[in-house]
């Protein structure tokens, strides 16, 4: 029973650990990233994996109580809002004129 | 009425989840208060005739659905992080129509969403019968993998009545 209870919270610290990292990895993708576009699309794994993840990770960690339940509403609010947000940037810049990058920076001869 | 009843019960269980005090007067008052707050979204209704409330899916089928979401969220957040971490950005964007059946505005919503909602696929705008995506790394595979997103959200549709 014990060791089964560690072992739960050794998988809650490895969700939260893998979901900063892809937080992480989002943030550095929209430095890396060229455009407006594709900068857009970084952020969105900080939106849905490293949210999924820290979240599944919290409430493991927590135990099955009132904890859990509000961390699933926050998860639920969060899949509703955030890809209405991104949708709602991306539209804003369409109607505005940006437009994509032709794909110039890359080097000539890799395109399949 | 029946469907009062059962709003009025849901808000309490909700309630109750977020608040977990079990003293009689705070669960009297909350108790009091959703039963509040559906009179007021029932005078609301009779104020004005239009059905806002009106929910068509199923739940068993949008639960697979959901289950089937996570999946590919994983695969495609593990597509666009290879782009991030690889030396040389291999970033092919497009813009391109992905074309809808689902016949309710919430249907049309969950598909749209989903496909912003998975990392590489943004919807961009909503026509009469498509949606403008743009793909961070496009390849011709990604209609067929549309296509079949589309099915599923289309399959949790319930009966519409228009």
């Amino acid at each position: 029973m014990n060791i089964f209870l560690d072992l739960l919270q050794v998988i809650a610290w490895i969700c939260i650990f893998s979901g900063g990292i892809l937080v992480i990895i989002g943030a550095l993708g929209s430095l890396r990233f060229p455009d407006f576009w594709s900068r857009l699309h970084a952020a969105s794994v900080t939106d849905s994996g490293g949210v999924i993840l820290l979240l599944l990770g919290m409430g493991i960690h927590s135990g099955f109580n009132l904890i859990t339940f509000k961390l699933l509403l926050i998860g639920v609010f969060l899949f509703i809002t955030g890809p209405t947000s991104s949708h709602a940037v991306a539209n804003a810049a369409w109607v505005s004129g940006i437009k994509p990058l032709r794909n110039k920076h890359k080097k000539p001869g890799i395109d399949k | 009425m029946l469907r009062s009843i059962f709003t009025a019960i849901f808000l309490f269980a909700l309630w109750y989840l977020m608040s977990g005090i079990d003293k009689t007067l705070t669960l009297v008052l909350g108790a009091g208060s959703s039963v509040f707050a559906v009179w007021i979204v029932r005078r609301m209704d009779e104020a004005s005739n239009f059905k806002c409330l009106s929910v068509h899916l199923r739940p068993i089928e949008f639960g697979k659905y959901i289950f089937w979401v996570l999946a590919e969220i994983a695969k495609s957040n593990w597509t666009v992080i290879k782009i991030v971490l690889s030396p040389n950005m291999d970033i092919k964007q497009k813009m391109y129509e992905v074309p809808f059946t689902q016949k309710s505005d919430l249907g049309q919503a969950v598909f749209a969403n989903t496909i912003t909602l998975t990392p590489g696929t943004i919807t961009v705008e909503v026509e009469a019968d498509h949606f403008l995506v743009h793909g961070l790394s496009y390849s011709f595979d990604d209609h067929a993998a549309l296509a079949e997103m589309d099915r599923r959200v289309s399959k949790t549709e319930g009966i519409v009545d228009l």
